[in-house]
């Protein structure tokens, strides 16, 4: 059970041989024995999961079955869920219990999907190794002294250590497909608009994106085909048929061009990770694929433009956390002034208030031209340079982070360093355009690289394809973390 | 409150008036108006006034973690609308932009606003002051969002935030710094006020709020050109409030000018127990907005065919309908300007003389004397008039058919402004129909010429004013129902023969 | 161009997060790495470059005039600091 893919569980599922309280229990047994090593989840509620697993059951029984009815689903705590407390990694909603859900969650509950359990974060999104939360960092099940990355790490964490056939995450800069890479999972990163961010607590609304993480892309774009689609609610969803993301699986790669931009090796990827990407490629093209070198002369931009712009959107957006109306309140002050400043002192973590600070001054009167106006500017040259691109290749690849998972603490004294981290997957974010990434090796210590795919708007069935032809070759995604049976 | 007599001056009053001669008083508006739609700018919250607190704010309007805005298509058509209705330029595709600042009524932390590319720029409006026509232009008018409302009474050491009207769609209207005096600015907001009411996209309540002013008023040396500091004013919640308030700060910045000082720029609220500004102890510079577009809303662009069919559905506008007044009926400039002044008084009149089919300076002039008085005199709205169009309509085609004379058709109006009767009836229980059988008419002029022959003499022999003496005999003799000009012709014949 | 304590203290305010003395000196120090890592994209040249504020290039979708909410506000008041009569509490707000 615990190596089954989604896929697999779906075929069981329907076919009877398993129910969804099994399941769901089994999954639950193992968060509860395990999550004390890893720290995925913050927030259990065995009943509710348990009484959705029985509607599925009754569902599957009445023959009214989907795909995803009965399978238990760890969802990001980024996303309001019913009834369900939902921190966002925060002190700050610590005691927050969401009044409603979120339009993924929605569309997974009305699939069939149970929730298992709200995964841990950093918090509000803001990090890229979950070590920001303020409950405590998620460890990495390949080696528990290092990060799993962020800002999606309980979610990654969770699927790597078996403890979730799948997840949701989300992705600022990153936040899925880097977790997924120092994981030796796979995540994706959507077209920006594709699916809804109603429910999905804010970050920088420009580049907030909501995606699956599962072991193989297969799951992926089974999980994919619930959670995307248009959503009245959000003014930035795109209006579009719904798409059976599985459509081209089984399609042959021969003729793909994948584009290999130098700067994705020329900007400081360690050496086992350029190896591992390099036979990844080599792989792909005994599949039938051709590559190109490409250039994407601005990438180095990417992470300067992006800690303007995300801080600066982030600024506003955490403004509403003020203790009046919900959430952490400070328990003592002197006046209004002094309740804002001390519960948003208070309730927020180091990062935040970091990011916050930044994009207050950003968007300062006199820098707001020199800052906000000039990143976003640059932006544009950047989403310019994945245009011209895409017009001599189908797919971009390279390593979807610079190095492998890196130990706890090692670079929470130095935001620079941390920051540099993302310097591969904040160029998705930035143009808007679908990222993908894949296990696809391992360092000289053991631990997962990822391969990043990026495609074209709309491109991710494309992208899965490639990625489900390069999985059928290959049996990375299907190691598993010492300890893991 | 105070009256005239006892405004509190802030120095003594003849220096003052010395002294308003050498000044200039500026004002420029902006002016809130509450799109008068059904659900909320960006929720679908409903925006009736009066709910109990925070029923109508919903999980958009509390800005619960997670939720996002969706713009509502009317509020657009409403801004569009009154674009068209100012001769502004329409832009075709506006940027919502996110003000920031901390405050309990503002859930969110910032205020969807429009700040770099609003909707509508330019446009004018025209207004009447002292006779003279002058034209206020628009710098421009946005959408925005209503803040909640904060209730400082009731609770001991704590403010109560009630969001119903937090997301309410408003229209801020900004005009240039161009009105010079009080009275031109209550003369434009009047103006304004007619105008969102005239084309429905604002119901102009401004006990509930649904229309309110913030005034920028500076001083400058009088022919000067260039603008003195300005202060704004808030809470301006009535005409009355918005020109003492304006007085007040007129002298205020003069008397502080005239003793060599500076004024500071700053946010002054109005006090109307006190009848005076006095500052919010809040500096321009601490402010500091960070406006940026906002990110969970995409340009917002209006289609030319949208503006098209808005431009379409417009009414008759005021400007255009006096001077149709003006070419086509023949009143004066004074009474179409008067008769357009609201939607509804302009529309009674519409309704009467369609009934009447002419007569319009008949009409007009009953509109605007009997029926606006007796209406002042009861406090009552055009639609709450005892008088209906169709009545007076009535009335007045007795008067313009010589049914009835000008000074019965007095006691008529008020006969039917009190008891609710048509005129018709009114006339005929109160006989008040004018003699107009010759016959009868004939034969009292002979009788009245016979028993004043001295009169009939003079007036034979050129002393005019006889004559008036015998009409007067024969309107005496049929209790003022005759007709003056049938009896004038009746005696001239008989006296001549 | 390196921020100032008064600069940290100005922005700290604005965001309204309290910062004591030790915690803006060592803000400062970290603000300005990140800036320094941020000068590198001042330097581009971008004459003539649109902003971009959106990932994509479409415009924005309106919804009809009509009332979907409905009154959820004793759900919406049950997990709130300081309520009374339907009201949200905060400190007095001097004006």
């Amino acid at each position: 059970m615990d190596n089954a893919t989604i896929s697999s569980l779906s075929a069981e599922l329907a076919a009877r041989k398993l129910s969804s309280v099994e399941l769901t229990g089994h999954f639950l047994s193992r968060i509860k024995a395990l999550n004390a090593k890893y720290n995925c989840f913050v927030t259990l509620d065995e009943e509710r999961s348990l009484a959705q697993a029985r509607a599925a059951d009754a569902r599957r029984s009445a023959g009214s079955g989907q795909p995803l009815t009965g399978i238990p689903i760890a969802q990001k705590d980024i996303f309001c869920a019913a009834g369900w407390r939902t921190t966002c990694g925060s002190r700050m909603l610590s005691n927050f219990v969401s009044p409603y859900d979120a339009h993924v969650v929605a569309q997974l509950d009305a699939a069939g999907a149970v929730n298992l359990g709200k995964t841990n974060m950093d918090e509000f999104a803001m990090g890229s190794s979950s070590e920001t939360s303020y409950y405590g960092p998620v460890r990495n099940p390949w080696d528990v002294h290092t990060v799993p990355g962020g800002s999606s790490g309980g979610s990654a964490a969770a699927v790597a250590a078996r403890l979730a056939p799948g997840a949701t995450g989300t992705d600022t800069g990153g936040s899925i497909r880097q977790p997924a890479a120092m994981t030796g999972i796979c995540g994706l990163k959507p077209t920006y608009g594709v699916v809804s961010r109603y429910g999905m607590i804010a970050f920088a609304s420009s580049l907030d994106q909501a995606g699956p993480m599962a072991r193989t892309a297969e799951d992926l774009a089974l999980l994919m085909t619930t959670m995307a689609g248009y959503d009245a609610r959000d003014s930035t969803s795109l209006e579009r048929e719904r798409e059976n993301y599985a459509r081209e699986l089984g399609k042959p790669l021969a003729g793909l061009r994948i584009g290999l931009p130098k700067e994705f090796i020329a900007e400081g990827a360690s050496a086992d990770v350029v190896k591992a990407v390099e036979a990844a490629v080599a792989e792909l093209g005994r599949l039938g694929c051709t590559t190109v070198e490409v250039s994407l002369p601005n990438m180095r931009l990417a992470v300067p433009v992006y800690y303007v712009l995300a801080p600066a959107e982030a600024s506003s957006n955490l403004a509403r956390y003020d203790g009046a109306r919900y959430g952490y309140r400070a328990p003592e002050y002197a006046d209004l002034a002094d309740m804002y400043k001390k519960t948003r002192s208070q309730g927020f973590g180091a990062e935040v208030k970091r990011r916050i600070l930044i994009g207050t001054y950003v968007l300062s009167h006199g820098y707001y031209d020199a800052y906000y106006i000039q990143a976003q500017r640059v932006r544009r040259l950047i989403a310019r340079d994945f245009a011209e691109v895409f017009e001599r290749c189908d797919v971009i690849m390279g390593p979807t982070s610079p190095t492998t998972a890196f130990r706890i603490g090692e670079k929470m004294g130095d935001p620079v360093q941390m920051y540099l981290n993302d310097i591969y997957t904040t160029p998705a974010n930035l143009a808007g355009l679908p990222g993908l990434s894949i296990p696809c090796g391992f360092d000289a210590k053991g631990l997962p690289v990822g391969l990043q795919i990026i495609g074209n708007y709309f491109a991710e069935a494309r992208m899965l394809n490639v990625a489900h032809q390069y999985q059928r070759a290959t049996d990375w995604h299907t190691r598993t973390p010492p300890g893991v049976e | 409150m105070r009256s005239e007599g006892q405004i509190h001056y802030p120095f003594p009053i003849t220096h003052y008036r010395e002294a308003a001669m050498k000044w200039e008083t500026v004002i420029g508006l902006e002016v809130h108006a509450q799109l008068s739609t059904r659900s909320k700018m960006f929720s679908g919250a409903a925006t009736a006034f009066g709910a109990p607190p925070n029923t109508q704010a919903c999980e958009v309007d509390i800005a619960l973690p997670g939720v996002l805005p969706v713009a509502n298509r009317e509020a657009v058509a409403k801004a569009v609308r009154f674009g068209l209705a100012v001769g502004g330029k329409i832009n075709r595709r506006s940027i919502f932009a996110r003000k920031n600042y901390f405050y309990p009524d503002l859930p969110k932390g910032y205020q969807i606003s429009q700040y770099e590319m609003p909707i509508v720029q330019g446009g004018a409006i025209g207004i009447f002051v002292d006779g003279r026509e002058k034209i206020i232009r628009l710098t421009r008018a946005h959408l925005e969002e209503d803040a909640g409302k904060s209730l400082h009474e009731g609770f001991h050491d704590f403010t109560g935030i009630d969001l119903n009207r937090a997301g309410t769609p408003l229209l801020e209207i900004v005009s240039e710094p161009e009105m010079s005096g009080a009275q031109e600015a209550v003369a434009y907001a009047r103006a304004l006020h007619a105008l969102v009411r005239w084309i429905e996209i604002c119901d102009g309540n401004m006990q509930e709020g649904s229309f309110r002013c913030d005034a920028n008023v500076s001083v400058r040396p009088a022919g000067s050109d260039k603008l003195g500091t300005r202060c704004e004013i808030k809470n301006l919640n009535s005409f009355r409030f918005l020109e003492r308030a304006i007085e007040f700060e007129a002298r205020r910045q003069i008397g502080i000018l005239e003793d060599g000082g500076v004024i500071e720029q700053e946010t002054r609220l109005y006090d109307a127990a006190r009848d005076e500004t006095r500052s919010m102890r809040t500096k321009e510079d601490a402010h500091d907005y960070r406006y940026f577009p906002d990110p969970d809303l995409l340009p917002l662009e209006v289609s030319e065919s949208w503006i098209g069919e808005i431009r379409s559905n417009l009414p008759e506008l005021p400007q255009a309908r006096q001077r149709r007044y003006q070419d086509e009926y023949g009143l004066s400039g004074y009474d179409a300007g008067l008769l357009t002044q609201s939607r509804e008084l302009s529309e009674f009149y519409e309704a009467l003389v369609r009934r009447l089919a002419g007569f319009y300076k008949l009409g007009a002039s009953w509109v605007l004397n009997e029926f606006m008085a007796s209406l002042n005199r009861a406090g009552l709205e055009i639609h709450q008039a005892p008088v209906s169009s169709e009545r007076l309509a009535g009335l007045l085609k007795l008067i313009a058919d010589n049914t009835i004379s000008g000074r019965a058709a007095k006691e008529v109006f008020d006969a039917m402004w009190n008891e609710g009767m048509d005129a018709d009836s009114i006339v005929e229980y109160r006989g008040l129909k004018q003699i107009s059988d010759s016959g009868e008419l004939e034969r009292i002029c002979e009788e009245v010429i016979a028993a004043n022959a001295r009169q009939a003499e003079d007036y034979r022999s050129g002393k005019e004013k006889a004559f008036n003496s015998l009409v007067g005999q024969v309107m005496k003799a049929t209790r003022g129902k005759a007709n003056p000009q049938q009896v004038n012709e009746i005696l001239k014949r008989k006296l001549s023969g | 161009m390196a921020l100032s304590l008064d600069d940290v203290r100005r922005i700290a305010h604005l965001a309204r997060i309290g910062i004591d003395e030790a915690e803006a000196q060592a803000a400062l120090a970290q603000l300005n790495d990140v800036f320094g890592l941020i000068a590198e994209m001042q330097a581009v040249d971008t004459g003539g470059v649109e902003p971009m504020s959106h990932a994509l290039d479409v415009v924005q979708r309106l919804r009809e005039d009509a009332v979907t909410e409905t009154d959820q506000h004793a759900l919406f008041q049950s997990i709130a600091p300081h309520v009374e009569n339907g009201l949200y509490l905060v400190p007095k707000v001097i004006e």
